[in-house]
């Protein structure tokens, strides 16, 4: 622990790339081959299953330090990150524990099954005898969500610097389902085995947001072009009968998807396809918002299903008859994913293939990506026709060229503090539209980005000037500030106070030039939605 | 029921009776001002009172002005009403203020800290019947280590970056702060260069405090020169041209905030060294048992919560909104800076 902490400590003290992979790249040389894997666990975020309830940890945190319970909360929502406010309230001592990383994750384990009187007692005497970081570490583990500045990329970088194993392959064995408690360092990283392959999918390859004028990319020979679809990035593999669907976020989501268990029969084993999986309702794609009525759902009802089927949409074809096509040129892939596809037309699969659009110019491409809207995509890509399958967000092969975003000028109502890098500035907003009479402000959004640091420390100054009323962590403040507000997309919503929801709003910029009275309304914002 | 002896108006902390504001921030007849930074003395007073030592810090900050200097403990009257200056502890010529009329004792602390700097005289609790306080830190999440640990800390990070060929730029706030760094760096491991601002205002407490020696960066000053050796350097200065100079170089900010992760991060320093010239939490309390005051007024800071808490310990603890903007922007305005550099 002591090791693992004093890791956290140096990672906390540079903002420079190359210093924090130096120091995880020490660490994994030095440390336990069980203190290895559980560090790569944590730090693409596979921590165990909560032991010990917050509310519990808040109350012991209070008790420890005599103070009320109110006055441990308000510390919180100023401190901004529950295990930093726990060990920075609890009486310090310079202690070291000699305990290891793993013995510790262990111990959690096993407690999640104990009663709350030994909870306790093995919390609070840890945080009697931890010195700061190994406090503050130690409690981390326990309400996990270890984000620390360190991306699984970094991490990966490290490990390859320990074990010389190449970057891009230990991401693929990273990636996936498996369990820091059972499997073994060899196993996990060292060892290859063909078995462990079945269910692994490829890194996924991601475009940058188009920089210049699209025209700046030369010759529009040398390009396709399709429609960026807004559904969730997946990959889906058919493996010995097998099927695996994953998402971006390298989550298997197999079973949220029934209707795509037929490809494990209908699609030829040793394929990986690259897609989106979109809402598709009344046969035609729907909005994200339908989407979301399918994702985080444990149970799908039989009525869900049939009101907000998915289909798969799909771009890219990364393994065909079990050879890895990643090193083929674009052309070369679609060609056969064109090919796979007409094959299965006659077996009426939620499956579709993304359409090359055929543009003879970048004036056809830009008048393309003004129809995003009426087909239901964020926009365009733009792939080199000779581009491999790369890994991760690369820049100059393939280009996302979104749609400008809808905007409109609502009025600061609401705000509530940040946190990690935010804790203790008031950045998190809530904004609101004039109603039909003009009298009443309703909230229609909440946005967290879009401001500079300067101007957020503007506005935090500001709004603790003019707070009316405080709940909790939340001020109303007096309507006065005007932002101009961008977003995505936009539908009717019955759960939304305003009626309507609005998809990834943002603060385009802060509208020092505009009194409230000249905000939108509501009905402005309903002219936006695309009929 | 009689008036308080000091109210709170648009202008500042004001006693009628004596017709003196104490740290008002827009322009009165007669002032009492309790330290040198900017949120507590402003320009455009007719008169400042204010201790012997801040003379010296505010005539160089605001030009010549009409000030008379005052010893601590010194008593001085004003139409009946006995004003005496008292060690704050907070920066070198702090002063809390003691204001007594009819028998009824007022403090008003300014800023202050308990522990002692080595610089600044130390603090000393007055007892009063009410007592102003700030507190800029007034939350149990802020708790001070010993400033001898935390130089330790320092001056170990300076030889660290000196063994890897970098310079060390660590930033503090020019009055205050950064002759606080300065009194304890450790001259074996290399030279102490300083900007502009944090030089100027050196200078004028260099006849009063033993310091190291230092040198001023100028356009003369190369990159080689500075490699190895460490800079004081103002907060402001951080992300400035001025800087770049300093390549390869590794930043560090001194601050009570530095506390909070979040904060460090915020301010995209690699290091936080956790060092405040103002009262943590315990310090706070302990300072106000000590006054044996009943009523406690809280100024800037987290002052809503820690009245809260005071009321629930029994005091009759109130706020009152301030203009004093605590270790935020404290000391130097971004002009005063910009010139310097």
């Amino acid at each position: 622990m002591r090791n693992f902490a004093d890791l956290i400590r140096k990672l906390d003290s540079t903002t420079k790339t190359t210093l924090k992979v130096k120091a995880l790249a020490k660490f994994f040389e030095n440390a336990s081959d069980e203190d290895r894997v559980w560090t790569i666990a944590i730090l693409s975020h596979r921590r165990p299953p909560r032991p010990v309830n917050t509310t519990l940890l808040r109350k012991w945190a209070s008790e420890l330090s005599n103070i009320p319970l109110w006055l441990f909360e308000e510390s919180y929502h100023i401190v901004g990150d529950l295990a930093e406010t726990i060990a920075l309230v609890i009486p310090n001592t310079e202690s070291h524990s000699d305990k290891s990383l793993s013995e510790y994750l262990s111990e959690m384990i096993a407690l999640k099954a104990e009663d709350d009187d030994f909870k306790k007692t093995y919390v609070t005497d840890h945080w009697r005898q931890l010195n700061y970081y190994e406090r503050f570490v130690f409690t981390k583990l326990i309400t996990g969500g270890f984000r620390i500045g360190v991306s699984q990329k970094l991490m990966t970088r490290a490990l390859s610097q320990t074990t010389g194993i190449d970057e891009d392959i230990l991401a693929y064995k990273l990636m996936g389902k498996w369990d820091p408690n059972t499997i073994s360092f060899e196993d996990l990283v060292l060892k290859e085995k063909a078995s462990d392959f079945l269910s692994k999918p490829y890194p996924f390859y991601l475009a940058y947001g188009l920089e210049t004028a699209a025209a700046d990319l030369g010759a529009i020979e040398d390009w396709s072009i399709e429609h960026k679809w807004d559904g969730i990035r997946s990959q889906t593999i058919i493996r010995e009968d097998h099927l695996f669907v994953w998402s971006r976020g390298e989550e298997l989501v197999t079973d949220k998807y029934p209707e795509f268990h037929p490809f494990a029969t209908e699609i030829p084993n040793g394929t990986v396809l690259d897609g989106e999986i979109l809402p598709f309702p009344d046969k035609a794609i729907g909005t994200f918002k339908d989407l979301q009525t399918r994702i985080g759902r444990k149970t799908l009802s039989k009525a869900l299903l049939e009101k907000t089927p998915v289909i798969l949409k799909v771009y890219d074809l990364l393994e065909w008859k079990g050879d890895d096509l990643r090193q083929q040129p674009f052309v070369k892939r679609r060609a056969i994913l064109k090919d796979l596809m007409s094959s299965l037309s006659s077996k009426d699969l939620p499956i579709y293939l993304s359409e090359i659009v055929e543009c003879q110019s970048w004036d056809e491409v830009a008048k393309e990506r003004d129809r995003a809207r009426e087909m239901r995509s964020e926009g365009l890509m733009i792939k080199r026709k000779d581009s491999t399958y790369q890994v991760g967000r690369k820049k100059g092969d393939w280009w996302k060229w979104k749609t400008d975003p809808l905007t409109i000028d609502a009025v600061l109502t609401y705000a509530m503090r940040g946190h990690g890098r935010r804790s203790n500035l008031f950045t998190d907003y809530t904004f609101a539209l004039w109603n039909a009479n003009g009298e009443e402000l309703v909230t229609f959004a909440k946005a967290y980005s879009g401001l500079t640091d300067a101007e957020f420390r503007k506005v935090d100054a500001w709004i603790k000037k003019n707070t009316i009323e405080r709940f909790g962590p939340v001020r109303s403040v007096t309507p006065k500030l005007v932002f101009e507000i961008a977003f995505e997309g936009i539908a009717k919503s019955s759960r939304h106070k305003s009626g309507y929801a609005t998809r990834f709003p943002r603060i385009l910029r802060w509208r020092q030039d505009k009194k409230i009275e000249e905000a939108n309304s509501l009905q402005d914002l309903e002219t936006l939605i695309p009929v | 029921m009689t008036k308080p002896l000091l109210v709170f108006n648009k202008n500042g902390i004001f006693c009628e009776q004596a017709n003196v504001y104490l740290d008002p921030w827009y322009p009165v007849d007669r002032a009492i001002i309790s330290h040198g930074h900017a949120d507590h003395s402003r320009y455009g007073h007719r008169k400042y009172i204010t201790h012997h030592t801040n003379v010296l810090i505010i005539k160089h900050r605001l030009g010549p002005i009409n000030v008379t200097g005052k010893a601590y403990n010194e008593t001085f009257v004003i139409n009946n009403v006995k004003f005496s200056l008292h060690p704050a502890g907070h920066i070198i010529g702090s002063s809390q203020i003691r204001v007594e009329y009819r028998g009824e004792v007022w403090v008003f602390t300014g800023d202050y800290k308990l522990e002692d700097d080595g610089v600044a005289v130390p603090f000393e609790a007055v007892k009063c019947h009410s007592f102003i306080t700030e507190c800029t830190f007034g939350l149990p999440a802020f708790k001070w280590t010993l400033q001898s640990k935390v130089f330790e800390d320092i001056n170990h990070w300076w030889a660290t970056n000196k063994e890897d060929n970098q310079t060390s730029v660590l930033f503090g706030y020019s009055l205050g702060k950064a002759q606080r760094l300065l009194k304890y760096l450790n001259t074996d491991i290399g030279k102490i260069y300083t900007h502009g601002a944090i030089e100027n205002m050196t200078e004028v407490i260099r006849p009063m405090v033993d310091f190291p020696e230092t040198t001023r960066i100028t356009k003369e000053t190369t990159k080689k020169d500075l490699l190895g050796n460490i800079v004081l350097a103002p907060p402001s200065a951080h992300g400035s041209t001025w800087i770049r100079k300093m390549v390869p170089y590794v930043t560090a900010s001194a601050s009570g905030w530095m506390a909070f992760r979040g904060a460090r991060r915020r301010r995209a320093v690699d290091k936080g060294f956790v060092l405040s010239d103002h009262c943590d939490w315990q310090e706070l309390l302990t300072a106000i048992e000590a006054t044996g005051a009943e009523k406690i007024i809280c100024t800037h800071g987290y002052t809503e919560i820690f009245s809260r808490y005071l009321r629930e310990q029994g005091y009759d603890a109130r706020t009152e909104s301030t203009q004093f903007e605590g270790e935020s922007s404290e000391s130097e305005t971004k002009e005063e800076v910009d010139k310097a550099s």
